[in-house]
């Protein structure tokens, strides 16, 4: 069981419309407990790449396996699969996407209490816990609008904490993020990193990526172009656009 | 270049204040604004003691209609209202049971300011709404508990409004929540079926759903079958009433991000819990004020039921002067009084929805 993947792509290929191709013949797979960051221009499908993983991207050709659950062709509309994969995978978006209407213990508590059918003493305690593991606990009963954008990406992070979940995706989780705040929550996902959850990183953050990462992921155009460990690619790249996307990204001429 | 010592934050210079200096600055700060101020004073000068003269200082305020004809022109003539006033409040409610009618629009006014605050949304709340309805049926109509049994017929003057305008907006918000959420769905007939309705509904006159409620809709029944015109007349008011508001449900709808949809998709959320938790407490605080507006529409648009003879605030004003001779040249004062009644009701609903508003908006933007 352990040998088998977490997350396996099989000859993907996705489209927007009819003439937007955005997901080339994706094969990929990633085991449980790596660190996997993906990187490349923008544009070049990474983020899509990353949403396919808890279906909020349909597909039209290939096959997806996520922790043994097959997510079918364009197969938005088997309920049970998706709300079983969902079940599996946290993910944290750019533009954190916390409630804005609920404070931040009752962002945390929404899923539990109402997915899982938790109790609310028990699933506030479970927040609580999140929030520490965020080293955010003291905010609980703000709302979100009342805290930097540091604390709510954390905020956000630890909302994806309460499921549970077997995957963490993460889509450019500091992109939004002004510089001095990226460390807060940086750091956040280092100590995550630790702690033995598969991690899934659409990220710039190459000091992040060298830390952390088991592998890079470098796509272009809907391709994946190459992958290898953190040090062989960004000391070593093989291919001309990643050597590009390098060159640029770390001010090289 | 120095490094600039910091800046200890000090509190804002004290603002040119008091009475004189605003009047300055708002009434008189240029030629224009002081030009308008003088012409509004003049006109005010001109017109408010002969509003006054009529309105109260020569107005007749007992039932004499003697009275009342010698001050024609003079002075108002409140006497209709001493006169009247069971009649135009109650309408054709019988004389010696009105406590009843009384009794269940004070409990009506109760629960309805009692639902609009914070501190009773509890679930006591929806078993108040139950008994308080069940009260004021039993009340209103008889039958039990030894009342005298009062056909719907007799109703009349305010608690009809009252009741027609509460009952309508609780039956169509649901519906319109519904609508609006059916006309964004993903299936296409589901789609067509909201937007059908909707734009049948809204291209109709309410006046044309009045008459068919009531006159076309029993044809299609058979005899004895039919429901009671009262509440024909409020299905198809509250019908009328879903139609626009499904329209602004829809533009809060849309004015809510893609990004929290799918941050309810990621945590699991299902389709409905999203819409609930997530969608429709956003999207109905953002348009507040478009609803507000037309539940103030759907309170006024009741007086529209006397055509189909039932007699609600305006209706009765009607029939208690229509019919009396003597009393029917003071019509004017008769339609200032309701007119001060449905200004009392508007303008609280408008400052209450002010209050929701300014509540919304803390709790998003602190």
């Amino acid at each position: 069981m352990s040998d088998t993947p977490m997350v396996r792509f099989e000859r993907l290929n996705k489209w927007f419309g009819r003439d937007f191709h955005v997901l080339r013949d994706i094969d990929l797979d990633i085991a449980r407990g790596e660190r996997l960051v993906v990187c490349g221009p923008s544009g070049s499908g990474k983020s899509t790449l990353i949403r396919c993983i808890n279906a909020l991207e349909p597909f039209q050709e290939g096959s997806l396996t996520v922790n043994g659950v097959a997510l079918a062709v364009e197969g938005r509309e088997d309920l049970r699969a998706v709300q079983q994969v969902r079940r599996s995978v946290g993910m944290v978006f750019q533009q954190f996407n916390l409630f804005p209407h609920l404070s931040v213990l009752d962002n945390l508590t929404l899923a539990p209490r109402n997915v899982g059918k938790v109790p609310r003493a028990e699933a506030e305690a479970q927040a609580l816990a999140q929030l520490e593991r965020v080293h955010i606990a003291e905010q609980a009963h703000k709302f979100p609008q009342q805290l930097s954008g540091g604390q709510q990406q954390r905020v956000a992070i630890a909302r994806a904490l309460c499921l549970a979940p077997q995957i963490l995706l993460f889509d450019e989780p500091t992109s939004a993020l002004d510089p001095e705040m990226v460390h807060e929550v940086l750091d956040v996902m280092v100590e995550l990193a630790g702690q033995g959850i598969t991690m899934v990183c659409v990220t710039h953050e190459m000091e992040f990526a060298r830390s952390v990462a088991d592998r890079v992921v470098f796509m272009d155009q809907g391709q994946i172009i190459e992958q290898a460990a953190p040090d062989a690619f960004f000391s070593n790249p093989q291919s001309e656009r990643a050597q590009q996307f390098l060159n640029k990204l770390l001010g090289r001429t | 270049m120095q490094p600039s010592e910091m800046i200890a934050a000090r509190p804002a210079p004290p603002r040119v204040g008091g009475l004189r200096a605003w009047v300055r600055r708002e009434l008189f700060g240029s030629w224009v604004s002081t030009l308008t101020t003088l012409a509004l004073l003049a006109w005010a000068l001109w017109a408010l003691p002969g509003a006054l003269d009529w309105l109260l200082w020569r107005a007749v305020w007992q039932a004499d209609v003697e009275a009342c004809q010698a001050a024609r022109g003079l002075g108002a003539c409140w006497g209709v209202i001493t006169e009247k006033h069971r009649l135009i409040l109650l309408g054709r409610y019988p004389l010696e049971e009105q406590w009843r009618p009384v009794l269940a629009t004070a409990l009506l006014l109760v629960l309805v300011i009692a639902s609009g605050m914070r501190r009773f949304w509890t679930r006591w709340l929806v078993l108040a709404w139950v008994l308080v309805w069940a009260v004021f049926f039993a009340l209103m109509r008889g039958g039990v508990a030894g009342l005298s049994e009062v056909p719907t017929e007799r109703w009349g003057g305010l608690p009809l409004t009252l009741m027609l305008t509460t009952l309508s907006i609780v039956l169509a918000c649901p519906l319109a929540v519904l609508l609006a959420l059916g006309r964004r769905s993903r299936m296409p007939a589901i789609r067509g079926l909201c937007a059908l309705f909707i734009e049948l509904v809204r291209g109709v006159p309410l006046i044309s759903v009045l008459f068919m409620a009531s006159f076309l809709f029993p044809l299609f029944l058979p005899v004895g079958a039919t429901p009671d015109v009262l509440i024909r007349v409020l299905l198809g008011i509250a019908l009328f009433a879903a139609a626009y508001l499904a329209e602004t449900v829809r533009a809060g709808l849309q004015s809510v991000p893609q990004g929290q949809l799918e941050a309810a998709n990621s945590i699991g959320l299902s389709w409905w819990q999203t819409q609930r938790l997530v969608v429709l407490p956003q999207a109905l605080g953002a348009v507040v004020p478009g609803l507000m507006n037309s539940f103030i529409s759907i309170f006024k648009d009741s007086s529209l039921i006397t055509i189909v003879s039932l007699y609600e605030l305006t209706g009765s004003l009607g029939l208690a002067l229509s019919g009396d001779p003597e009393w029917r040249p003071f019509m004017v004062e008769g339609y200032l009084f309701i007119t001060a009644i449905y200004f009392v009701v508007c303008a609280a609903m408008s400052r209450y929805s002010l209050w929701v508003e300014q509540r919304h908006a803390r709790g998003l933007a602190r």
